[in-house]
């Protein structure tokens, strides 16, 4: 990260940082960086900024660093940060939101994680219910690796704990009416 | 006693023992579970993590059509769990959201009824005495980690129903069937979710993680209340404990099994014969499947 000049930054992002906090229903100033979040956090590992430099990135204006960060990408949704911070930050919403907002800017920083999200959607809007081995399918096609985990899929199958037919409800069509609705309402792609 | 009953998708395919097993348990102890017709997916990480309305929509959908029956709902996923309560809240804290929502899904829905997960109705419902007075093959000697994962129980102010770090309903059933529940750090440790899929690297450690300190702590099997976390255990044990030059050989259950096995169902009832890891040979070594009467002295 390259050297900013915080105060200016600060400025320039105002707008976007109180969109941020409207959307999640976080305050920002809330937290008082105590690092509880990152402690517990079982994914940090594998993250480029911790849960609370990335909080520390929005307080400060930088949301565009932010935005770039793989970390909400990678969140876990597991909670464990919401649950034990002193401040009661609403940690994991904070993440959507972050997420989001990059996804509207062309930024997604974990490709595989977006696909597979996606196909996951896609078949509740399509067939009213997740299917699993269309999912697995299409996720494996769409992110280059046609056989991962294909051994597993074999013993899957035997044991009918998966299906290449999907269970679509009766009631597609409201589904899909969900689906069309929440599109009108401004939100994002879905 | 009667739920309206909402068993999610993992529940219809990779998860289908927990289903097979609920219903069982369920019915054995008089608790009456009516499958919500024509229910649709809660939308899962992926829809909350895309959009909140639709997060909150999907799941509305299936607790409107069992307000409209005046029933609570009895959730076995612990995702599920999370994600009908999350909606639940959200209408019955705002009445905005209530008219969002509703518009959305086309049908009335007041957030009048209650979400509960399985294990919550199992454990302070049904009750421990009850399932401890039908218990006739009780799990002896059996040393199990009771696994809760992170949506079971957090955050508190939705889950409301146990501790969200040291959670007891399951260790607390456990000792009513018999076996013994260890004590141990992981019991809420998160599993990964959906990342053994999207980023193997990472989803594989945590699992390994889960399972080792289970190990470490002296459990012989682990026990769940989620579809994922026991998909993610079971079979990705051999991936996860080979990419830590490990080996494990320890079989997980989903709570419904164990008190299936207790109170004296046949394991390939409770689809016991379709895990990745074979529970059969510790549960034949541990004498479980032949009646306390007939157990050697030594078991």
């Amino acid at each position: 990260m390259e050297r900013v000049e915080l105060a200016g930054s600060l400025r320039r992002n105002q707008a976007l940082k109180s969109q941020v906090e409207a959307e999640s229903g976080v305050v920002l100033s809330d937290c008082y960086q105590c690092g509880k979040c990152s402690a517990g956090c079982p994914v940090a590992a594998w993250m480029d900024y911790t849960p609370r430099q990335v909080i520390r990135l929005l307080q400060l204006g930088l949301v565009e660093e932010a935005l770039k960060s793989h970390t909400p990408w990678l969140c876990a949704c597991c909670q464990a940060c919401y649950t034990r911070c002193p401040r009661e930050v609403n940690l994991p919403r904070l993440m959507e939101v972050v997420r989001q907002e990059a996804r509207r800017r062309g930024l997604i920083n974990e490709k595989k994680v977006d696909i597979f999200e996606r196909a996951f959607l896609g078949t509740v809007e399509r067939y009213g219910r997740a299917h699993e081995m269309g999912l697995i399918v299409q996720y494996n096609l769409q992110s280059g690796q046609p056989f991962k985990d294909a051994m597993l899929a074999p013993p899957l199958l035997l044991k009918g704990k998966i299906s290449p037919f999907p269970m679509k409800i009766k009631d597609v069509a409201g589904i899909k009416d969900i689906f069309t609705r929440v599109r009108a309402r401004g939100g994002d792609r879905s | 006693m009667k739920y309206a009953y909402y068993p999610g998708c993992s529940l219809e395919a990779t998860a289908k023992e927990y289903n097979q097993s609920a219903k069982l348990v369920a019915r054995h102890l008089g608790v009456e579970l009516w499958e919500i017709p024509d229910w649709s997916c809660c939308g899962a990480t992926a829809a909350h993590n895309n959009n909140h309305l639709l997060s909150l929509a999907l799941p509305a959908r299936n607790l409107a059509i069992a307000e409209a029956e005046g029933l609570d709902v009895a959730v076995p996923c612990a995702a599920c769990f999370n994600r009908l309560r999350a909606a639940e809240t959200a209408v019955r804290e705002s009445e905005s959201m209530r008219a969002t929502i509703s518009e959305i899904i086309g049908r009335d829905y007041r957030a009048t009824n209650k979400t509960r997960a399985l294990l919550d109705v199992m454990v302070n419902e049904v009750g421990l005495e009850k399932i401890k007075e039908q218990v006739v093959k009780p799990l002896a000697g059996l040393k199990l980690a009771a696994y809760y994962g992170c949506l079971l129980v957090r955050p508190p102010k939705l889950t409301a129903f146990d501790d969200p770090e040291d959670p007891m309903a399951m260790d607390r059933l456990i000792d009513a069937l018999g076996g013994e529940a260890v004590s141990w750090s992981y019991k809420t440790e998160c599993c990964g979710g959906s990342l053994a899929t999207a980023r193997g690297d990472i989803g594989v450690r945590m699992i390994y993680q889960v399972l080792r300190h289970a190990r470490d702590a002296g459990a012989e099997g682990v026990v769940t209340a989620c579809p994922l976390c026991f998909l993610n255990l079971d079979m990705r044990e051999a991936q996860a404990a080979a990419a830590h030059g490990d080996q494990f050989q320890l079989p997980i259950f989903y709570f419904t099994e164990l008190m299936g096995l207790a109170l004296g169902y046949a394991p390939k009832d409770l689809g016991l014969t379709t895990h990745f890891v074979n529970p059969l040979p510790l549960l034949e070594a541990k004498e479980i499947l032949r009646h306390p009467a007939t157990r050697r002295e030594t078991a």
